[in-house]
């Protein structure tokens, strides 16, 4: 474990819809300038997770820590607050806006009742710059027209824009082209260099190799191994996946994940 | 955030462009846009034109002054029924009661008045207020019970017409025949104030687009170029002067009673369509509107109160509504049992659509009701001119409604396989 803490904690989360258990006492920590990424097969409640940070569907118990503190978290604008952003795998993206608009939707800037199209726009294009983003054509081009890649990057720019602390990414390459994929995982490398906390939630154990510190994997709900990436193989992770544990593992199962 | 360090070689997006730098290459743009599938009101422009080729031919009345300002007041109160659907359209909604709301909210204008003596002003407002209720009604219905808004429009079409037989009695009628609100159709502007008028507008118009498009350069915001800036001063002025010269010639058949003037139904429109194209270019809610529209569970994502955003919708809907059944009750003169039914809704939509507003939601103006309200308004119009049986009207009108989904689904296919 890091000595630094977590900018943000879930400890002992538990959610259930109806009869069906998904989350079981879940422990997530995410750190500042790490990638974590977050594993798990089908059905492991990743997404479930996801949502649970995001405040999209609220926690039945456990609790939640940002920076060390307990807060709670009741819906996705007292996440974006706190500085959590969430780059869904559908992507989240309103197509026929353009991407400045896209970029602000929800937080748009006004000057009195009037939109201040020049701020978002010279805001929305330094954000793009600072990431190097050197595909696209304009930033007043509509969503689109865009490609899977670029489209991903207005989102993860999204966070840039708005100073996230934490930012969740689900799946973020999962439907891109190689050449696109590097561009991403260079972008979520940079994003955490720059001392943002990324959770990477990938089935791609080659991306998760390539740009996580952390790897967090589920099985069935429950935290099967928190682990740094350096410690562990390609191997390893896919039993963790799969089975739950790991055999030659040389991290204690933690008490939560006995079957 | 701390700094991420750029290349200074990437830095900036090597080929974003602030503005397409001659008015040839937003030619070219616009053409390919076009191609693309992203018409906007370029099919309804066309069509207007080869209708009023078409019945200029036909009929020698058609192109006449006296004409041409009757067409105007009867597409009034269709061009401000479509202009209140365009928001529920671009919601990917539609509103199938809205034409009777306007016609129940019109008779509550017209009972005010007639049975309790009450000013115009109040009966207006009573008006207004009962198409927004009826709107708010709706939107929770649709918004919070989840019910599809085509199923609650249909109940409140057949229901809302009910209650405007309550108020009036079985074969009845309310005469409307106030001073102010029949003069909404029927009263002119003096000739000088009509063209005074006409100059403000378009001189507002000229300094607001010069001064948008200085500041967006100033600033280095992407921009047209000036060109194309000027161009569009120069169409809009052009029209305006031409309906102003229009509609200021003496029209009367009847040498001793000369009627000129310009309809004071024209500058309601203008000003209606001033303040909505405000409201959803410039405004967060306008905003939040195509956002709903273009993807809803984006929109909540993105923590708008996506609920919220339809249920305005509709009340704003039928306020509006409202307004056109007033505009409607004022040119015919009185509010009868079927007032705001029959082909009224059809029309408006047909108007929307045909105007470049797309039924699947996300994409329209407010300006698509003003074009394409004339577009109806002119085949209603010229065929009666034809004195063709009824049952034509009905039929072309249907066509062309049809026709205008077709180009609308059509454009949307190639929009999206050409990723416009």
């Amino acid at each position: 474990m890091s000595d630094t803490t977590p900018l943000l904690q879930l400890r002992g989360v538990n959610k259930s819809f109806g009869v069906v258990h998904v989350l079981h006492d879940v422990d997530l920590a995410i750190y500042p300038g790490q990638v974590t990424a977050l594993v798990g097969d089908n059905g492991a409640g990743k997404s479930t997770l996801v949502k649970t940070v995001a405040g999209i569907y609220p926690a039945d118990d456990g609790e939640y820590l940002f920076e060390g503190r307990p807060v709670t978290v009741h819906g996705p604008k007292d996440a974006s607050a706190l500085g959590i952003e969430v780059v869904y795998q559908d992507l989240a993206l309103c197509e026929n806006l353009d991407i400045v608009e896209n970029m602000f939707l929800g937080r748009e800037k006004t000057n009195g009742i009037v939109l201040d199209e020049t701020t978002m726009e010279s805001k929305a294009r330094e954000a793009l710059t600072s990431l190097s983003v050197r595909t696209v054509k304009s930033v007043r081009q509509s969503v689109s027209s865009l490609s899977g890649g670029q489209r991903q990057t207005v989102a993860i720019a999204k966070s840039v824009l708005w100073n996230s602390k934490v930012v969740l990414l689900d799946e973020p390459t999962a439907a891109l082209g190689v050449a696109q994929t590097r561009q991403v995982l260079d972008l979520v490398r940079r994003l955490a260099d720059s001392g943002v906390g990324v959770l990477l939630i990938s089935h791609n154990l080659t991306d998760v190799f390539e740009v996580a510190d952390r790897i967090t994997a589920l099985y069935l709900g429950r935290v099967a191994a928190d682990v740094a990436t350096k410690d562990v193989t390609s191997r390893q992770v896919v039993e963790l996946i799969t089975t739950g544990h790991s055999s030659d593992l040389d991290v204690a199962p933690r008490p939560s994940t006995t079957v | 955030m701390a700094d991420i360090i750029t290349d200074a070689e990437e830095a900036g997006f090597a080929s974003d462009l602030t503005q397409s730098n001659t008015l040839g290459d937003s030619v070219r743009a616009y053409v390919q846009r076009v191609r693309g599938g992203d018409m906007g009101a370029l099919p309804s422009i066309l069509g207007l034109v080869a209708l009023f080729i078409v019945f200029g031919i036909a009929n020698d009345r058609f192109l006449s002054n006296l004409n041409m300002a009757n067409l105007a007041t009867q597409a009034g109160s269709i061009i401000i029924l479509a202009m209140a659907l365009v928001p529920v359209l671009l919601l990917g909604d539609i509103d199938l009661s809205a034409g009777v709301a306007g016609g129940v909210s019109a008779c509550v204008m017209g009972l005010f008045i007639v049975k309790h003596d009450q000013p115009w002003g109040v009966a207006v407002l009573a008006a207004l207020v009962t198409g927004a209720v009826i709107g708010l009604v709706i939107g929770i219905l649709v918004a919070k019970i989840g019910i599809p808004s085509f199923v609650v429009t249909l109940a409140f079409f057949l229901g809302l017409q009910g209650v405007t037989l309550k108020l009036i009695g079985e074969g009845g009628s309310v005469r409307v025949n106030q001073e102010v609100i029949s003069g909404i159709a029927n009263s002119n502007m003096s000739v000088l104030a009509g063209w005074l008028s006409a100059v403000v507008i378009i001189a507002a118009f000229a300094a607001l687009s010069l001064l948008r498009h200085r500041r967006k350069v100033s600033q280095g915001l992407q921009h047209q170029p000036l060109a194309v800036v000027v161009a569009q001063i120069v169409v809009i002025a052009i029209v305006l002067l031409v309906v102003t010269y229009i509609l200021n010639q003496n029209r009367s058949v009847n040498a001793n009673f000369p009627i000129k003037g310009i309809p004071y139904v024209i500058p309601l429109v203008i000003l209606l369509l001033i303040a909505w194209t405000f409201v959803l270019g410039r405004t967060t809610w306008g905003r939040h509107v195509y956002a709903v529209g273009g993807n809803a569970e984006a929109a909540r994502r993105a923590g708008i109160n996506v609920d919220r955003i339809r249920i305005s919708v509709f009340t704003m809907c039928s306020g509006m509504a409202a307004l056109s059944g007033i505009v409607a009750a004022s040119y015919v003169g009185k509010v009868s049992t079927s007032s705001g039914g029959g082909n009224v809704l059809l029309y408006a939509v047909g108007a929307a659509v045909i105007g470049g507003t797309s039924l699947f939601g996300g994409k329209g103006k407010a300006s698509d009701a003003v074009v394409g309200g004339l577009v109806i308004a002119t085949i209603a119009n010229g065929l009666g001119l034809l004195a063709q049986a009824s049952w034509i009207n009905f039929v072309v009108t249907g066509g062309v409604l049809l026709l205008a989904a077709s180009v609308d689904a059509v454009s949307r296919r190639r929009r999206s396989a050409t990723g416009l």
